[in-house]
């Protein structure tokens, strides 16, 4: 049988990648090692967080699916960052985990062009460098003109806990043991990564009076542009605070090398991640601080798991039992599942290009923790990206790379491709240089147009991208157009919401610039038709306009670099005078454009100077 | 890279006309902010303009400046040459208004850099460029690595550092808004930071080294074992220029005893009093005293005598001078040659060596050549990066400054403080940009090293 697109592995990435070509319209074929696992969420029970939450709205913008998912399918959901900038605030929600894949699996199945096997994958069909379908476990060939390896944990992924260590995934499956060896074969440079998980509560084993409570907010909220809330904020469900306690720390200290880490396994060679230390980890690091927070995170309604966020470890089961019991409220805590580190392997990401298409093997592209990423997010975004580069490379149309000034989902796959990964790499606010620019609330006005050009946003969502644009130029120009004047009764306003009053007149616009005047206050001086969304559109781009204007400075510096190209055939060695360790780094890297080689540690810009001349020499290279 | 560039394009040095070159689209537009006269936007081209250069309506120099529009120049771009009249401290003061106006320091080489990428020379001319911008920045970075070793480049350190705390801060509050052990950062506690951050600045912008070479001469000093002719060197140089032998105080740290001007480049001689009361400094005071000169110099002559093999002393101060500027001269070159000029070289760089006889005046006209070319910002520019990162610093110090104003406004406006955070960024980077520091990688250390975070 003969697909268009194969995608390999049912997780974020691959739901993602295999609804973006099914949704172009491309015969696409999702192959999972087992159905019932289809977006299921291994570790944490939930979606978005900082920096996440926008790249949520950043799917959703696009075309993708896991706003409109985790809109249908979470328990609780708040606005993290409230008190700080809008450029940093995010949605969160603790997702239901069995509603959340349940949904997603509907949505598959509805989807036309779209058909789902069971089956697990453990070659490529690979002639003239060039991807022609994958080889099953039974050694049946299925053939396509794209495939995409969204693999996650499952590539020769090791469970460890304690002095143990079993080949298996995450749920004890079965993982795939030769694909790595055969991509390695292929000439992918294979990595090794850890990550790990907290124990399971028995919800009903727990005193919660000994817990902080903390709740949803009380505003509703969505990740997608297109939905409205499915959810009561009163049905929201709580999460509880906790901290360790010294007998907890005794006892890990005591217990040390029975960790799996710290010497009960002396084979490990993953790297484990750097934001998300093992809860001995952080006592060994952090041996001053007196205690460590804990979240218990409800995981669904259907079922009793209680996740312990902030405690994951691979100490043996009985040291675990004695960790646990250390807890307040969780004295007489009954463990569902026990704690355990995971090794799995991962391709080195530098040698991928901005598409996500492999730089070896073409038509073959690569998304999510295969890629060195950590996160449903990250695994989502670019199961979305590969998925739609896939299907345009098969209509023969130019890809889509987003860039560090246009959304977080550009900033992580440029990571990707320009420094590569050590640790599973996590996105932060603070791995965009122009976070400003990457607002959550901005996602759509920033993002829709792209997804509508790639034909994922249909014209009934197109338009509702076009009349919030001409709604906030709209408010704009009204605010601009009307002035107060020194009245007594504008000045006795001023004065009561503290401000300061007028001598002359102002205009609205000007006014609002004013710290303490917000969009709510101008209210009173003119009547503004719309809603809260684009008044605070409005809002945001009158009250730091000076910063705003400071970003897209520096971006437009990073532009112009980014728009002078490296043609892809350029030979290095050719350039005598580039450094030694400059040179090795951009044969390596093979960066698309300056602005990219400026990126690479290492490179110095002597060594662009160097190349520029070169390029200008062999290729009458236009500087400007 | 299309940017406007300027660089003092003349050799440095008091009394003489300096000229400032300045390339770019925004060339006369930057000028004509601190020049008062005719209005430069609106003057012809190739004409040269007289005014004045103002900072804050107050004069800075008189000046002559030539406006050249493009295409008809030698970058092609738009170009201005402003002559100054005032010495280095003026010059010096010029470029540092261009650099804070927005014009950047040009890189070495790139006036030709521009020239070529614009058509202006020709191809074959490409692959010399690129070897002068590799030897260049070589030089650049050894020199910066000295400098890294250097009292200010370890502030600067000491100052990111700080600055990258109150960031990492910041940014575990915004990534990880729920951890309830991890100071909040506010405006207030920022506040108190960035006033100690700035007086931290305006210290260093004080204390700069590298400024005071500028303003006040250059540093220099005369060593050599007992009787090789340094007294006969200084009398000879001091006579010749007929300069001015004071014993005035200078800065607090050290006296500066005697000044020679050289073809205008000024010579602050330290430790004359050590070589007019006795002969034999080295063996009264040791190699320790000799070192310690050393150290506080910014050009060092060193002695040594034709007629005698060199020893061990003499061979651990060349090779303590030799990453410094310093002149070696070979003097009483009428008596037999004994010194091993040979073994000299492998020592140091063969084209510092001057050969004298200094009692029958021969080889002074070499030493002050030596000595003007070393100090010549042509030469500086390739040989001495010192000088460049000397007035970039400044500038880039005044632009930390400025900086801080936004930072101050931004907290008086009581802005979020992810905003504010913007120009604390802008300001640790800016700083990274002296001593040649990257950013992100550091930041997202910084945050995993200093907090415990995690699932």
């Amino acid at each position: 049988m003969n697909y268009e697109v194969i995608v390999v592995g049912g997780g974020h990435a691959g739901c993602e990648a295999s609804l973006a070509c099914a949704r172009k319209g491309h015969k696409t074929l999702l192959i999972t090692g087992n159905i019932n696992n289809i977006a299921d969420m291994p570790c944490n029970p939930s979606v978005g967080g900082s920096a996440k939450g926008i790249v949520v709205r950043e799917i959703d913008a696009l075309g993708g699916e896991m706003g409109i998912n985790a809109d249908k399918s979470h328990i609780q959901i708040k606005m993290l960052n409230n008190a700080k900038g809008p450029a940093v605030q995010a949605l969160r929600c603790q997702a239901d985990k069995i509603t959340y894949p349940k949904n997603m699996r509907e949505t598959l199945n509805k989807q036309d062009n779209l058909e789902i096997k069971e089956a697990l994958v453990e070659d490529l069909v690979v002639e003239d460098n060039k991807i022609k379908g994958v080889i099953l476990e039974n050694k049946e060939c299925i053939y396509s003109s794209a495939v995409i390896l969204t693999t996650g944990t499952y590539l020769k992924a090791d469970i460890m806990v304690g002095d143990t260590r079993r080949r298996e995934g995450p749920h004890g499956e079965k993982p795939s043991n030769h694909l790595s060896d055969n991509l390695k074969e292929l000439g992918f440079r294979i990595i090794r990564l850890k990550t790990g998980t907290p124990q399971r509560i028995d919800k009903n084993s727990i005193d919660f009076s000994k817990t902080k409570v903390e709740y949803g907010d009380n505003t509703y909220h969505t990740f997608s542009f297109d939905t409205g809330p499915l959810y009561k904020i009163e049905s929201q469900v709580p999460c509880h605070l906790i901290y360790t306690t010294p007998e907890t720390h005794k006892i890990i200290r005591e217990n040390l090398n029975k960790s799996s880490m710290y010497g009960g396994l002396n084979d490990i060679t993953g790297v484990g991640p750097r934001y998300c230390p093992s809860i001995e980890d952080k006592i060994v690091r952090f041996s001053d601080k007196e205690r460590h927070q804990l979240f218990l995170e409800p995981e669904s309604l259907y079922y009793d798991d209680i996740y312990i966020q902030g405690f994951s470890t691979s100490m043996p089961h009985d040291v675990q039992e004695k960790m646990v019991h250390s807890l307040p409220g969780l004295e007489n805590a009954k463990i569902l599942k026990y704690a355990y580190a995971i090794e799995y392997d991962a391709i080195d990401s530098l040698q991928l290009k901005p598409s996500l298409e492999t730089k070896i093997i073409e038509n073959l592209y690569t998304a999510g923790q295969i890629n060195g990423t950590s996160g449903y997010e990250e695994a989502a975004c670019q199961g979305l990206i590969a998925g739609i580069n896939a299907s345009l490379k098969l209509e023969d149309k130019e890809p889509l790379i987003l860039k560090r000034n246009e959304a977080y989902i550009g900033v992580l796959i440029d990571d990707l491709i320009t420094k590569g990964v050590r640790d599973p790499y996590r996105l932060l606010t603070s791995r965009a240089e122009y976070r400003l620019l990457l607002r959550h609330d901005n996602a759509d006005l920033r993002l829709r147009r792209l997804g509508y050009n790639v034909g994922l946003i249909d014209e009934k969502r197109y338009q509702k991208l076009l009349d919030k644009e001409k709604d906030i130029e709209r408010i704009n120009e009204t605010l601009k157009n009307n002035k107060i004047t020194p009245k007594e009764e504008v000045n006795k306003y001023l004065i009561e919401i503290g401000s300061t009053p007028i001598k002359d007149g102002i205009t609205l616009y000007d006014l609002l610039k004013r710290p303490e005047i917000t969009i709510n206050h101008i209210k009173k001086f003119i009547y503004l038709s719309s809603n809260q969304d684009i008044l605070s559109q409005v809002e945001i781009n009158i009250k730091y306009a000076g910063y705003i204007e400071k970003a897209n400075r520096e971006a437009q510096k990073m532009l112009d670099l980014e728009n002078k190209k490296i043609p892809p055939d350029i030979d290095y060695d050719k350039i005598h005078n580039l450094a030694s360790e400059a040179k090795q780094k951009l044969k390596d890297i093979r960066p698309v454009s300056i602005g990219q080689a400026l990126r690479i540690s290492g490179v110095n810009p002597a060594d662009i100077s160097i190349l520029m001349i070169y390029l200008k020499k062999e290729y009458n290279y236009e500087h400007k | 890279m299309n940017d406007t560039i300027a660089a003092i394009s003349t050799s440095l040095g008091i009394g003489a006309i300096s000229i400032i070159r300045v390339s770019g689209n925004d060339s006369i537009k930057i000028v004509n902010n601190i020049f008062k006269g005719k209005n430069l936007n609106l003057v012809d081209s190739h004409t040269i303009n007289y005014g004045y250069i103002i900072e804050n309506e107050k004069i800075i120099d008189e000046v002559l400046v030539s406006v050249m529009r493009k295409p008809k120049t030698f970058t092609t771009e738009d170009v201005v040459e402003i002559n100054c009249h005032g010495g280095i401290t003026t010059t010096n003061k010029v470029l540092e208004l261009l650099l804070l106006n927005g014009c950047r320091l040009a890189e070495p080489g790139e006036f030709t850099k521009r020239a070529f990428f614009n058509g202006r020379i020709d191809l074959l001319e490409a692959e010399a460029i690129s070897d002068l911008i590799n030897s260049k920045s070589e030089k650049a970075r050894n020199i910066a690595i000295n400098q890294i070793q250097g009292k200010n480049s370890n502030m600067i350190r000491i100052l990111r550092k700080k600055i990258l705390e109150v960031i990492a801060n910041i940014e575990v509050n915004i990534d990880y808004p729920e951890y309830e052990d991890i100071l909040v950062m506010t405006n207030d506690i920022i506040l108190s930071k960035i006033k100690e951050i700035e007086n931290d600045i305006k210290e260093i912008l004080n204390n700069s080294e590298n400024g005071k070479i500028i303003k006040e001469g250059i540093k220099t000093v005369i060593i050599g074992r007992p009787n090789v002719g340094k007294s006969s060197l200084l009398n000879n140089l001091l006579d010749e220029e007929k300069a001015i032998v004071t014993n005035i105080a200078g800065t607090t740290r050290d006296i500066v005893e005697g000044q020679i001007l050289i073809d205008g480049i000024l010579l602050n001689l330290i430790d004359t009093a050590g070589i007019r009361k006795t002969d034999d400094i080295v063996e009264k005071m040791g190699v320790e005293k000799s070192y310690n000169l050393i150290n506080q110099a910014n050009l060092i002559i060193y002695i040594l005598n034709n007629n005698e093999e060199m020893n061990f002393e003499d061979i651990e101060i060349l090779n303590k001078i030799k990453d410094k500027n310093y002149i070696i001269v070979v003097n009483k070159m009428d008596l037999d040659n004994k010194l091993n000029i040979q073994k000299l070289s492998s020592i140091i760089n063969q084209d510092n060596i001057v050969m004298m006889c200094v009692n029958q005046n021969i080889g002074i006209d070499n030493l002050k050549n030596k000595i003007k070319n070393m100090f010549n910002l042509e030469m500086i520019e390739t040989e001495d990066y010192n000088f460049l990162t000397n007035a970039r610093s400044i500038s880039i110090l005044r632009q930390c400054l400025i900086n801080i104003t936004s930072i101050y406004n931004g907290i008086e406006k009581n802005m979020p403080i992810d905003m504010v955070e913007i120009d604390i960024k802008k300001v640790w980077e800016l700083l990274g940009e002296i001593i040649g520091e990257t950013y992100q990688d550091e930041l997202i250390n910084q945050l995993f090293s200093q907090f415990c975070l995690g699932k």
